[in-house]
């Protein structure tokens, strides 16, 4: 048993940080935030999908880095495909980044990053508009005013959780969820970490009654808080894409939505009244956490699952 | 991240598997908790039993994987815990060993592993708890002894012990000396003259811990690990060692004892409940998790040469937090049954609120967390 990265893990991890860093905070990129509209407008109203980037990412592997060699991919397995995609949480990559990436192989251009994919996913489609193909039934989708401004909802009709428009990119197949959820799961460890990464470097600058606000213990509780919720997430979902067992995705899910969603909380806490503005940049964060919660596997349908092997 | 192990690692654990199923019909009954003299005999018959089948330096030798293996295969097997062996196997004994000098090794380490000698532990005291380096129990050198006056309290099997992992100041805290400067660890003897033992009840209702009053007891200066006024390094040596691998029994007893409430809420109705049946998938959940972070710790320790790493600060946070989530819905589901102590439940949640005190509280850890893996300032 050796439960760490390989040395090979590390540099492709280490390479995916440094692609997307340098994309997203170029300028022009699709992340500023503060070229961002107004909260809550129409999808599409955004700077939209940018296909430069989808191209780079399909160019560097991204989308195709499980197909098999044969198959013109790079021939990785889930893990790598995890910590590749907790780097996207990381820095809030735009864009449907799951559907496509388990589109690769399936839908012609999906691996190079030349075709958007996007799929049904529950109730909720995530950048329909923006897509070239859409995987479910998307018909009588109506545009919604997302809450994440660097996501646009469309809804479908239908029950959550009903399951309709099952995809792999979603809810997953009879046999349990598919890869699709522990991408989701990847991505919101990733967002949990790097927001206790801010909190932290955040705590240690910013100064009040004299001193830098991280010396004060209420602060370090709610910063060692956030690190515990990433790492115990982080154990769940990496065991996870080595044993593919649906509990286990099922159960890295619900706690890396957990960790995501309540790190960025305590995040924007941390930042006390700069974390309220649209600036500060931890709003988007929540948002996306959000988001993210509700497609793949929601924590009812994980908890239930959870449950019934009891 | 590969979690498969090796084929050394399997045949060890087939190995003891085999073992274990012939051992432990062999056990006599369990004492009964109040039963001290009994309960020694007991957990020290069953370290004597695992030396002579070569299990006796497990804690000690075994790579941290075989470690992890070895406590699984037991707590699953259903085999005696460490017990009244705990300070000898995981406190005392790993530090004489990385501290003593050859002739202590020699002394001290052989009658721990053969179930001989019990040790207990005398650190804490009633104004030295979270800020243990403030301990105020006095030693002065007298000839070839120490003298030794003070109380000590939380110490687990002090009226059975022959041995006491004793923390002293020989030098008074002073502008030029700190308070972590001036402690000294001494390897006391409990029959020693001067010693009083005073059981303390728990709100559980055991006495699993007794209060330790020295009063002028003399400690040969030879009993002395590492050097005078190095104690407190010398302790950190112990205190790191049970971080690694110190509840991955307890981990797996909790996913069992939740498949076992998830059971009696089937058998009572309780289960038709949605929100009592998504609590216990979420600890599903938090218990899995928790297994695999005892793995990625355990993995890094041994990739760092047996070295526990920063991760068991985060592990202890979280698991005595679950631990006691854990017991509250048994409680749940037990409804007016939680009130009856005869059940093993009952008793369960109630040394469950010790979780987040003992071995460093969850405050104590969150500021360890935050200052030593986090980086943020000293607080305050």
């Amino acid at each position: 048993m050796d439960f760490q990265l390989t040395d090979d893990q590390r540099a492709l991890r280490a390479g995916v940080r440094e692609l997307l860093e340098r994309r997203l905070s170029a300028p022009g990129s699709s992340r500023g935030s503060g070229r961002a509209g107004p909260p809550g407008s129409a999808p599409g109203a955004e700077d939209g999908l940018d296909r430069g980037l989808w191209r780079q990412l399909g160019e560097a592997g991204f989308f195709s880095l499980m197909l098999p060699e044969e198959r013109g991919g790079v021939g990785l397995g889930l893990p790598e495909a995890v910590l590749a995609f907790e780097e996207a949480g990381r820095v809030l990559l735009p864009g449907p980044a799951v559907a496509s990436f388990l589109a690769a192989g399936e839908v012609a251009g999906a691996a190079a990053g030349e075709t958007v994919v996007t799929a049904v996913d529950g109730t909720l489609v995530p950048w329909l508009a923006e897509a070239d193909v859409v995987l479910g039934d998307a018909s009588g989708a109506v545009p919604l005013r997302s809450v994440d401004p660097l996501t646009p909802l469309h809804r479908v009709p239908g029950t959550p959780g009903a399951g309709r428009g099952v995809t792999e990119a979603g809810r997953g197949g009879p046999g349990g969820p598919g890869p699709g959820v522990l991408l989701y799961a990847a991505e919101q460890l990733g967002s949990a970490a790097r927001t206790c990464e801010a909190a932290v470097q955040y705590a240690r600058d910013r100064e009040q009654f004299g001193r830098p606000i991280g010396a004060f213990q209420a602060v370090q509780h709610l910063c060692a808080q956030m690190l515990v919720r990433a790492e115990v997430a982080r154990a769940a979902v990496y065991a996870a894409a080595v044993t593919r067992d649906p509990l286990e995705v099922a159960g890295a899910k619900l706690l890396a939505d957990d960790a995501a969603v309540r790190n960025a909380r305590d995040c924007l806490q941390v930042h006390g009244g700069m974390g309220f503005t649209w600036e500060a940049q931890v709003h988007l964060h929540l948002k996306r956490a959000w988001v993210r919660a509700q497609l793949g596997q929601v924590a009812e349908e994980a908890e239930e699952a959870l449950a019934s092997a009891l | 991240m590969d979690l498969t192990y090796t084929e050394e690692e399997e045949a060890f654990r087939a190995g003891l598997r085999e073992w274990l199923a012939a051992a432990l019909p062999k056990l006599p009954a369990k004492p009964s908790p109040q039963d001290w003299p009994g309960r020694r005999a007991y957990d020290t018959a069953w370290q004597r039993t695992l030396y002579d089948a070569g299990y006796g330096h497990v804690h000690w030798d075994a790579s941290p994987t075989q470690r992890l293996i070895f406590l699984e295969e037991t707590e699953k097997a259903g085999a005696p815990y460490v017990g009244a062996n705990f300070v000898g196997l995981l406190h005392a004994g790993p530090t004489i060993a990385s501290e003593g000098t050859p002739e202590q090794r020699a002394r001290w380490l052989p009658p721990v592993l053969r179930g001989d000698e019990v040790w207990c532990q005398g650190f804490s005291e009633p104004d030295a708890g979270s800020d243990l380096a403030s301990l105020r129990t006095r030693a002065w050198r007298d000839g070839d002894h120490y003298v030794v006056s003070g109380s000590k309290i939380w110490t687990s099997h002090a009226e059975v012990a022959d041995w006491c992992e004793l923390l002293v100041r020989t030098t008074p805290v002073s502008e030029a000396v700190p308070k972590h400067r001036g402690i000294t660890w001494l390897a006391m003897p409990m029959d020693a003259p001067g010693i009083t033992v005073r059981p303390l009840r728990t709100l559980a209702g055991s006495t699993e811990f007794a209060e330790v009053f020295l009063d002028e007891v003399r400690v040969p200066a030879v009993n002395r690990v590492g050097d005078e006024n190095d104690g407190w390094r010398v302790t950190m040596v112990t205190l790191s060692y049970e971080r690694g691998t110190a509840f991955v029994g307890e981990v797996v007893a909790c996913r069992r004892v939740l498949g076992e409430i998830a059971r009696e809420a089937r058998g009572n109705g309780l289960w038709d409940d949605p929100a009592l049946r998504r609590r216990l998938g979420r600890l599903a959940a938090e218990f899995s998790a928790l297994w695999r972070l005892t793995q990625w710790n355990v993995s890094e320790a041994q990739r760092s040469g047996g070295v526990p790493g920063v991760g068991g600060s985060v592990f202890k946070l979280r698991y005595s937090h679950a631990r006691q989530e854990l017991y509250e819905a048994a409680a749940q589901v037990l409804g007016a049954g939680a009130l009856d102590l005869g059940h093993e439940w009952s008793l369960d949640r109630l040394s469950s609120l010790s979780y987040t005190i003992a071995a460093g509280t969850s405050q104590i850890q969150r500021s360890i967390v935050a200052e030593r893996i986090l980086g943020l300032p000293k607080g305050r």
